[in-house]
Order: structure tokens, then sequence, then C-alpha cells
């Protein structure tokens, strides 16, 4: 299968200047290559910097040292480098990203929050909104909440809509922090059923599973960060 | 477009030898929100006045690119150009809605008057536009012939980002737009304009010195301090992971609720 990302010599360390300028190192050299249809987890101990290495490839962190090499149409990106304008158009076509928790804005309706990705692609809005609604649906969120701000939904149902909001459109990449995290037996099996197809489709997945046997259903191999980032 | 719409290049204004801002250089492309954010006396709101030609830099230009195609330095315009743009191709939002309103004539007008500095004559379009403007900012149909002066903090503010929008300008300077309201009228016209931002393809630059609001409204951040540029980035990225130390100290200041 064909790359889609190469990450070479990844250096990254927080510094702290209001404590003193205390640098905390997370990763020092480390190396990934990730190709179309397979689905990676990573793994290591907490505080080892899974989450930050999925930000770092989103560019919400930013890299100290080495490339972030992203495929984006026919050309490859450097997201260390890139201009903002850049990381947005990857954002926006290349590489999908479902954090652990969703971002609540006052008073837009869920089903808008799922369509927003399709619409910023330039999808008709009749067209965006059908395709959240069978999302929405798929992932037993109920039809009366749909047309309200997720403000006031439960955690469960906050990450759901988080989730269609992540496959709404598809990615060449998806980056998945904890997907699984706070559903329940049936809504876990369907989110798992989607990450599946989205791979069988051709998307890479980098994911973040708590729970090995999430891990073990749908990822083909694993990258630990105190194995292989050392 | 494959250039920016605008471009600050070095620009620097001083105040009777007092630096306002320094040598602040950056791109602005179709469809971005730019954030200026820092506390006050930071210098973004001459920056801003600097950009939208209310002040003159000391020293320093700034480029835009014309519908025309041709890119200009602001201080070569003529005067018609200059007038065009202050009318029509710029929108401009107070953090008062008096400095950005005129509170002598009614809402309608106040939206038509717009209309009319582009050589809208015929009254029935103008209050139609009018009454679809006034909708969108979600003010009663039924009002449109009050005065500004009737109205509450939060509809004048509407109001004034409706006569900005109506002539369908390509960039919109924001100054501190949710200044003066409170939390809960914030929420509405934060939601508001960024519903409209959105659909209209606008490109901001808004100063502001509230974190959530760049959040919610920008792609991009610029952050200043004593005048100077201290660093930049996407929104989120300086957000999540601020580089420098006013950047780490501004950041950190935030309540959480």
């Amino acid at each position: 299968m064909s790359a889609v990302l190469r990450i070479k010599g990844l250096a990254k360390q927080f510094r702290l200047h209001l404590q003193g300028g205390v640098r905390i190192p997370v990763f020092d050299d480390l190396h990934l290559d990730l190709d179309a249809g397979e689905a990676l987890a990573v793994t290591g101990p907490s505080g080892k910097g899974k989450s930050s290495l999925l930000k770092l490839i989103y560019g919400t962190y930013k890299s100290g040292q080495g490339q972030i090499l992203v495929r984006h149409d026919d050309d490859w990106i450097d997201l260390a480098e890139a201009e903002p304008r850049q990381v947005l158009d990857v954002r926006r076509r290349t590489i999908g990203y479902v954090t652990q928790f969703l971002r609540v804005i006052p008073r837009v309706p869920a089903l808008d929050i799922v369509a927003e990705p399709l619409l910023e692609r330039g999808v008709p809005a009749e067209e965006a909104r059908a395709r959240a609604a069978r999302l929405l649906g798929r992932l037993n969120i109920p039809e009366r909440l749909w047309s309200l701000s997720p403000m006031t939904f439960s955690g469960g149902e906050q990450q759901r809509v988080n989730i269609a909001r992540g496959f709404a459109a598809s990615y060449p990449i998806l980056l998945l922090d904890e997907p699984t995290a706070s559903l329940d037996q049936e809504n876990k099996a369907r989110v798992l059923a989607m990450i599946d197809e989205a791979r069988a489709q051709g998307s890479a997945i980098i994911g973040i599973f708590h729970d090995a046997a999430d891990r073990r259903a749908v990822c083909t191999r694993d990258f630990d960060l105190d194995r292989d980032a050392a | 477009m494959t250039r920016p719409l605008l471009a600050a290049d070095n620009i620097t204004r001083l105040y009777d030898g007092r630096v306002a801002c320094e040598r602040v250089s950056f791109e602005l492309w179709p469809g971005e929100v730019l954030a200026v954010v820092g506390e006050s006396g930071s210098g973004k709101t001459t920056l801003l006045k600097c950009l939208s030609m209310q002040v003159a830099p000391t020293a320093g230009r700034v480029l835009y690119s014309l519908r025309d195609g041709r890119t200009v330095a602001l201080a070569d315009l003529s005067e018609a150009e200059r007038r065009f743009l202050m009318r029509t191709d710029w929108g401009f939002v107070h953090q008062d809605p008096r400095e950005g309103l005129r509170m002598g004539v009614s809402a309608g007008a106040n939206v038509g008057e717009r209309l009319m500095a582009v050589g809208e004559r015929h009254y029935g379009r103008i209050r139609g536009t009018a009454l679809d403007w006034l909708a969108r900012v979600e003010i009663a149909e039924d009002r449109i012939d009050d005065s500004p002066r009737h109205y509450s903090g939060g509809m004048r503010q509407r109001l004034q980002i409706a006569r900005n929008l109506v002539t369908a300008p390509r960039l919109v300077f924001m100054d501190e737009p949710t200044g003066g309201l409170d939390v809960s009228v914030q929420a509405r016209l934060l939601d508001l304009l960024r519903g409209l931002v959105r659909t209209l393809g606008l490109s901001v630059i808004i100063v502001t010195h509230d974190l959530a609001v760049a959040r919610l409204l920008s792609t991009r951040i610029l952050v200043m301090q004593q005048g100077k540029v201290i660093e930049t980035g996407l929104t989120d990225q300086v957000l999540e992971d601020p580089q420098a130390p006013y950047t780490q100290l501004l950041v950190s200041s935030v309540l959480q609720v």
C-alpha cells in the first residue's frame, strides 16, 4: 500500500516559562511510517505522549525538530514547517481528528456540528445534513436531540456527536483519541465497525484505545511509545 | 485567489516619540480570520487603526489586493478609491456601537444608508434588503423604524454588524466587538458572527483581549506585547501549546468554569 504519513526524527519538549523554565521532554527522535489501509494503535503508559503525538500530527502542538510529512493530494507537505493556511487545508481534506472531548459551541445544533466538515468542503447543505443525520442515527442519538446544542447532552452522547463529526467527511488519515472511552457495548461496537469500514475504504488510522480488546478488534499493528519511540 | 488580501509590511506607529506598535508584519489570506490578542496598551488597537487607514503608520506600509486584481499600497490610493474601500469593500465593527451607527436615524436607515452610498436608489429594494439583514442579525421586523437609541446594547451591536455587512465587504475589521456586552448576549453575538463569517467567506481582523472570543472566531492568532508581535500561529496551536512566556501567562490566566 502507499505511504500517507512519514515522521522523521521528531522531537518535542514543553518549556514551562511560568514554572522556572522547566523543560518537559516528550519525544527525542521519533520515526513513524504509515500506509493507506493501516490502523495503528499508539500504546504506552499514561504520560508518555500518546495524545501529544496525535496533536503534533494535527498541528495543535508545535514540533521542536524533525519532519511530519503528510501526503496531501499529490504532494508531500511537511507540517512541521507548513504555513497556517496549508495546515488548515490539510485539516479540511486530508487529516481528520476525533478529540477526546467535544468542543461545544453555544446555540449550534448537533446536526450542524456534524455537518460542518462537509460544508467546509463545499458539499451542499442539504446533502451534508442528510449525511450528518444518517451518522447520528447510526450512533443512536435520538432524532429529537439533533436540533439542540449538545451542551446539555450526557458525556456519552457528546462523544458520539464528536465521532459522527469526525466521520462525516472521509479523510486519508484519521486520528482517534480514545473514541470508545465512555460508550456502552452497543455503541462501542458501532464505532469500531465505522473505524473498520473507514480503514477498509483506504483511510489510514492512528488511534489511542484504552481497552485492549477494542484495540485488537480494529488495529493492524501497534506503535509502542516505550519500545518504538525510544 | 493565490495572493494575500492584505499584507502588513513593518508597520510602526509612534505617538509623541513613544512606540505604540513596532515593525508588525503579517499576511491575511482570503477567508482567514485573524485575532490580534494582548492586554490593554499592547498596541493592538493602534495596529488595527493603521491597517484600516484611520491612522497613518509612522513607518511601513499596508498592501491590499483590490477587487480588480491590482495590489496597491493603501497610502497611494486616490481619494475615490479610498472612499470605495471604506464604504463598500471594508466593514468596521467598533466596540461601542454608537461609534459605528447613526443614532439619530432609524435602524432601517442605518442599514440602507450604506447601500445608498454604493449607488442603490430604489426605496423598495433598499427597505427589502434592510429587512433581510435585520432578520439575519435576529432583529424583529417590527423594530425597523425604531431608532437604535431604543435598542439594547446587544441589539445595537447586531445592527452595527448588519450595517457593515450589507454591502458585501471582503474584509471586516472588528475592535472588541463583544467588549461592552453581558456574557449571555456575547454568546449570541459570537455565534451569529461565526455563522456569518463562514457563510459569507469573510476575511476578518479582530482585536480582542478575550481568548475565548479568539478561540471561537479565529483561524489564526497574533499575540502582541508592548507594541511587538511576540507569537503567531494557528489558533488552537497558540492556545494549547503557547511558546512565549507572555503567551503562556495569558493562556494560563483564563479562568476555567
